[in-house]
C-alpha cells in the first residue's frame, strides 16, 4: 500500500513496502542522497532527519511509521545553504570528509530550533550521538556557537 | 529544471533516466548522468569536484585551451586545474591546485577544479624517487609534499607560455612583462591583457618551456600558499550535495550485497542457491572466493535475500580458530626468542651489548596494542556497469588509489585499462582502507554477472568484520643509562603480524642514543591487516614515548628536559619541543586533579610534539583528556587553517585509539560488529586542541598523520605523572586503568 507523507514541504507518495527503512526510501527512491548510511542500527547519526521537527535516525525508521507525517532532510534545511548553521559550517570550515555532516547539521538545527542560545554543555549533550571520524567536533561546537550568536543578534545588526 | 507542482510526486522509477534531486528547496526532476551520457563524455574529464557531480557542472560557453596536462584556460578567463589526489577530507583537492595557481599567478576566483584523468604516467607522483613510476595513490601524507615541486614548476611553465605569447603579440621582450593574478602586464606601456584573452590566440608548444627551481617564487611573494584559501569541497558538504560513491545512481541500476566469510578468506562450499534466486526481485547470485553476492531490484530485496542465505563455509582458512587475546599474550615468548628467534634487524648502530653491560641502570618494559579498525564513516561500496560484451566497464568509486583500482578492474575483466572508465567520487573517509580495491572489484564481479549496473553496498557490519586492521603488536623496549646519566643503549623489538605495517616509526634517528638495535619478529594469523592512518607510528611511538618517560621518572629528570637532551643537534626538533612546552605552560602547575604528559614524534617528515592534560575518575577508571597542545614543524604550510584541522583530526584519531578502539578475534571471527561494541571518540570525549606550526621556508612535509602518533604517548605519560603508574596496553580502557592502579 502506498505511503503518503510530506517531504521537505511537499506531499509525496512511495510504493516501497511499509517495512522498508526510510533512509533507503529517501536515498534510492527519492534520490535525496544527502542523508547518509553510516551504521544501519541507529548508532552513528549520519542518517539524522527531522520527523515532525524532531531529530530521528531514519536508518531504523520504517516507512509505515511516517504516513501523514512530515520529514525534513538536509536538502530541505534551506534552499541555498542560507541556514545560519550552514553558513557557520562554511565559515568555520567544519567538514573534512563530510560524510557525517548532514546528520550533524540536522541534529544541530533541531537544537537551535528548541534552544536558540545553547550553552556548550547543552551543545555537547545534544550532539553526542552523532559520530565524526575526522575529528571535526571542536569546529562543530564553534559553528553552532557562531550560528546561535547570529540568531541572537538583534535585527539589522549582524555580528 | 521542471518543478513538479501538480499531483504529489511519486518516487522516481528505477528505469527512468531521471531522479529526484534538491533544487530550490523543493523536489524537481533532473536528468542524471548515466552510462550513455558518460560514454559521450570525455574520459579525460571525469567530473568536476567543486560542484555536485553531474548536477550543475558549469557549462562554460567559452572555448577552453589546454596549457599542458594540468591546466585549461578558457577565453573568458576561467582556469581549470586538474587535481590528481583523492579527496577524503584532507583537503588536498584544494591545496594542490593552490600550489599550481600560485606559480601560474592565476586569479583564484576564476579557478575551477576537476579530478585529473586516471593516468598515473602523467598525473602520478614518484614513490620516494626510486624509479617506481608514477603513482596516484593518496596515502602516507604524501599528496602535498609529493606534488609540491612538480606543481610549482607546472604553474611556472604555464606562466612562461603566457608571457612568451604576449611578448610575441606585442613585440616586446618577455623580460619586460610581469603578471598579476590572471593578467599579464607591461609596465613600460601600461598595457594589460587577461589570461583569457591570451588563451584566445596563444600558441602552446607540445613541450612546455623548461623552468628551473631557482626561477620559482620566493616564499615571501606567495599570495595563495600559506594564506588559508577556502576549501572548495566544503559548501557541497553542508547541503548534502557532495557525491560519494554510495550516492551515485545510474539508470537500470540494481543493488548488490555480499555475505562474506565469518573467518577471513574462508571459501563458500555451498549455499541455498535456488531458494535465494527464487526470492522476489533477485536478479542473480555470484559465488566469490570468500563470499556469496546477491543482486536484486531494490535495496530491501537485496538485504532480505542476503538474510535468507544459508552458506556452508569450507574449512582450512588460515585464521580458523584464531584467538587474538591469546596470540597477543604469546607474543612475549616470541620476543623472548622462541619461534622466529633471529628477528629481522631494522637498524643497528654502535655496540648495544657492550653499552648495556656497562650501564649503571637498565630499564625494560613491554607495551601492547590491540587490532584497530578503520571505521571511516562511509561504509565501502561502489557502482559498476560492465558492458554487454563483458569487455569494458564504467566504475564510480571513492578510492585512495584510482590508478590501482582501475588496473585491478581491467585485470578482473581481462581487458586493457583503457576499457575501464573510472569516475572518482568523494571519499567518506579513507584512513588507508581505501587504498585497497576489493570493494571495487566486487562491484564489477556483481555487475558482470548480470550485465547491468550494480551498486554494491557494504553494511557497517560487513565493513568492520571483513576489514583489514591495524595489526596488534608487542613492543619490547630496553634501555641502559650510564653512570653519568646518559641514555647510551636502546633496544626495541616489535612482534606481530604485519611486517611493514609494524615497522613504520620504529626507528628513532632523531634521539641521540649511540648504541641502538631495533628488530622485528613476525607471526602470521590470517587476519587481514592494512595501513591505518600513520601506520606503525601509532603503536610504535606510543611505546617509545612512554618508555622515554619511564626512564625520565627512573632518573628523576623532567620528561621535556630528557627529550631536549636527546634531541640535541637537531635545532628544529628542540624548537618544536620548546614551543609545545610554552603552549602548555609545561613548567606551571596543572589545575588540581590533572596532570600533563609530553610526546615527540617524527612522521612523514614532520616533527611534532604534543602535550596532553588529563584527569582520572578513579572509581570507574575512565580517563578524561581536557586539553591537547601540539606544535609541529612541517616546512611550508600550504593551507594553514586546513592543516590545523588535519593535525586536530589526527590527534582525535590518536586519542580514540588510545582510549577506546579495540577489535578482537575469537575462534577466527571478529567479535565486534558495529559502533555499539566498537567505540570511537565522541564529542563528549573531545578535548580543547590547540595547534601551532613553526614558521619555515623548507619544502612542505606531510601533515595528515603526525597528529596520530603524538596522542597516545602524551596521554600515557600524563597518566603516569598523575598516578605514578604506567599504562602499557592500548587502548587504555577503564578495566586496564583500574588494573594499572591496583596492580
Amino acid at each position: 500500500m502506498p505511503t503518503t507523507f510530506t517531504l521537505n514541504g511537499k506531499p509525496v507518495t512511495s510504493d516501497a513496502p511499509g517495512n522498508a527503512m526510510v533512509l533507503w526510501v529517501l536515498r534510492e527512491r527519492f534520490g535525496l542522497t544527502g542523508t547518509r548510511f553510516g551504521c544501519g542500527v541507529g548508532e552513528c547519526g549520519a542518517c539524522t532527519v527531522h520527523l515532525d521537527g524532531d531529530p530521528v535516525q531514519c536508518c531504523r525508521l520504517r516507512l509505515s511509521r511516517v504516513g501523514g507525517r512530515e520529514i525534513t532532510t538536509i536538502e530541505g534545511l534551506s534552499p541555498d545553504r542560507s541556514h545560519a548553521l550552514q553558513q557557520a559550517w562554511i565559515e568555520e570550515e567544519v567538514p573534512q570528509c563530510g560524510y557525517c555532516q548532514s546528520g550533524q547539521l540536522m541534529q544541530a538545527a533541531s537544537l537551535l530550533a528548541a534552544n536558540p542560545s545553547p550553552t556548550r554543555d547543552e551543545i555537547v549533550d545534544h550532539m553526542d550521538g552523532i559520530l565524526c571520524r575526522c575529528g571535526t567536533y571542536g569546529r562543530i561546537i564553534r559553528a553552532i556557537e557562531r550560528a546561535s550568536a547570529v540568531n541572537a543578534a538583534p535585527a539589522g545588526r549582524t555580528r | 529544471m521542471n518543478t513538479r507542482t501538480q499531483s504529489p510526486p511519486r518516487e522516481a522509477s528505477q528505469s527512468r533516466r531521471t531522479f529526484l534531486r534538491k533544487a530550490g528547496g523543493g523536489l524537481s526532476f533532473v536528468v542524471v548522468f548515466g552510462p550513455a551520457g558518460l560514454a559521450a563524455r570525455r574520459t579525460d574529464s571525469p567530473g568536476t569536484l567543486d560542484a555536485p557531480m553531474g548536477a550543475d557542472a558549469p557549462d562554460s560557453p567559452a572555448a577552453e585551451h589546454p596549457f599542458g596536462a594540468w591546466v585549461r584556460i578558457a577565453t573568458d578567463g576561467q582556469v581549470l586545474i586538474y587535481n590528481p589526489a583523492a579527496e577524503m577530507g584532507q583537503g588536498s583537492m584544494t591545496a594542490l591546485p593552490v600550489i599550481l595557481a600560485e606559480e601560474m599567478d592565476a586569479d583564484w576566483e576564476k579557478v575551477r577544479i576537476e579530478h585529473s584523468p586516471v593516468e598515473p604516467a602523467v598525473y602520478g607522483r614518484s614513490w620516494g624517487g626510486r624509479g617506481r613510476g608514477g603513482s596516484m595513490m593518496t596515502a602516507g601524507s604524501m599528496a602535498v609534499r609529493g606534488y609540491y615541486t612538480n606543481l610549482r614548476l607546472a604553474g611556472a611553465r604555464i606562466r612562461r607560455v603566457l608571457l612568451d605569447n604576449v611578448a610575441r603579440e606585442w613585440g616586446v621582450p618577455a623580460g619586460e612583462l610581469a603578471t598579476e593574478p590572471g593578467v599579464v602586464v607591461h609596465a613600460a606601456s601600461g598595457r594589460r591583457i587577461s589570461y583569457g584573452e591570451v588563451a584566445a590566440f596563444a600558441e602552446v608548444p607540445d613541450e612546455l618551456p623548461g623552468v628551473s627551481e631557482a626561477e620559482l617564487k620566493s616564499p615571501e611573494d606567495f599570495r595563495l600558499i600559506g594564506h588559508s584559501v577556502a576549501r572548495r569541497d566544503v559548501p557541497a558538504k553542508t547541503d548534502g550535495s557532495a557525491v560519494y560513491a554510495l550516492d551515485v545512481q545510474v539508470p537500470g541500476m540494481l543493488y548488490g550485497v555480499i555475505a562474506r566469510a565469518p573467518v577471513h578468506e574462508a571459501k563458500p562450499a555451498s549455499f541455498n542457491e535456488d531458494e535465494v534466486r527464487g526470492r522476489p526481485g533477485v536478479a542473480g547470485t555470484v559465488r566469490l572466493d570468500y563470499g556469496v553476492g546477491v543482486i536484486a531490484e531494490t535495496v530491501e530485496e537485496a538485504f532480505a535475500a542476503r538474510g535468507a542465505m544459508e552458506i556452508e563455509w569450507g574449512g582450512g582458512a588460515r585464521a580458523e580458530g584464531f584467538d587474538s587475546v591469546a596470540a597477543l599474550a604469546a607474543y612475549a615468548r616470541i620476543a623472548d626468542g622462541d619461534g622466529d628467534s633471529q628477528g629481522r634487524p631494522v637498524s643497528e648502530s654502535g655496540d648495544v651489548a657492550g653499552a648495556m653491560g656497562e650501564a649503571a641502570t637498565r630499564y625494560e618494559a613491554d607495551y601492547f596494542n590491540d587490532y584497530v579498525y578503520h571505521a571511516q564513516m562511509e561504509p565501502l561500496g561502489a557502482v559498476a556497469s560492465v558492458n554487454a560484451a563483458g569487455d569494458g566497464a564504467e566504475v564510480w568509486a571513492g578510492t585512495q588509489a584510482p590508478d590501482m583500482a582501475r588496473a585491478a578492474v581491467a585485470r578482473e575483466l581481462g581487458v586493457p585499462v583503457e576499457q575501464v572508465t573510472f569516475h572518482p567520487c568523494y571519499l567518506g573517509g579513507g584512513l588507508g582502507r581505501r587504498t585497497m580495491a576489493d570493494y571495487i572489484v566486487e562491484a564489477v564481479q556483481l555487475s558482470r554477472s548480470v550485465r547491468r549496473p550494480v551498486k554494491l553496498i557494504w553494511t557497517r557490519e560487513d565493513d568492520l568484520q571483513y576489514g583489514a586492521f591495524r595489526p596488534m603488536s608487542l613492543q619490547r623496549l630496553t634501555g641502559g643509562v650510564d653512570a653519568a646519566g646518559g641514555l647510551t643503549a636502546w633496544t626495541h623489538t616489535v612482534v606481530g603480524d604485519g611486517r611493514g605495517l609494524l615497522a613504520s616509526g620504529v626507528s628513532i634517528p632523531y634521539y641521540d642514543i649511540p648504541n641502538q638495535r631495533i628488530e622485528m619478529r613476525g607471526d602470521s594469523h590470517g587476519v587481514r591487516t592494512k595501513h591505518w592512518r600513520a601506520v606503525g607510528h601509532g603503536p610504535n611511538k606510543f611505546a617509545i614515548e612512554a618508555f622515554i618517560d619511564d626512564i625520565a621518572r627512573g632518573e628523576g629528570i623532567d620528561p621535556v628536559e630528557l627529550r631536549r637532551k636527546l634531541l640535541r643537534g637537531i635545532p628544529r626538533a628542540v624548537a618544536v619541543l620548546d614551543e609545545v612546552a610554552e603552549m602548555a605552560d609545561w613548567d606551571g602547575e596543572p589545575p588540581a586533579g590533572r596532570a600533563r604528559g609530553v610526546a615527540f614524534v617524527e612522521r612523514s617528515g614532520t616533527l611534532a610534539a604534543g602535550v596532553a592534560e588529563i584527569s582520572l575518575d578513579e572509581e570507574s577508571g575512565s580517563i578524561r583528556v581536557h586539553r591537547f597542545w601540539c606544535a609541529a614543524d612541517g616546512g611550508i604550510v600550504v593551507q594553514p587553517r586546513n592543516a590545523r584541522a588535519q593535525i586536530e583530526g589526527g590527534i582525535v584519531n590518536g586519542l580514540s585509539t588510545a582510549l577506546f578502539e579495540r577489535l578482537t578475534v575469537r575462534d577466527g571471527r571478529v567479535e565486534q560488529s558495529n559502533f555499539h561494541d566498537y567505540s570511537i571518540l565522541r564529542m563528549s570525549d573531545m578535548p580543547d586542541i590547540e595547534v601551532r606550526f613553526l614558521p619555515s621556508d623548507e619544502p612542505p612535509m606531510g601533515l595528515g598523520e603526525p597528529g596520530v602518533p603524538v596522542a597516545a604517548g602524551a596521554v600515557a605519560n600524563a597518566f603516569a605523572a598523575l598516578t605514578g603508574r604506567p599504562l602499557r596496553h592500548m587502548p587504555f580502557t577503564p578495566e586496564r586503568v583500574l588494573e594499572a592502579l591496583n596492580g
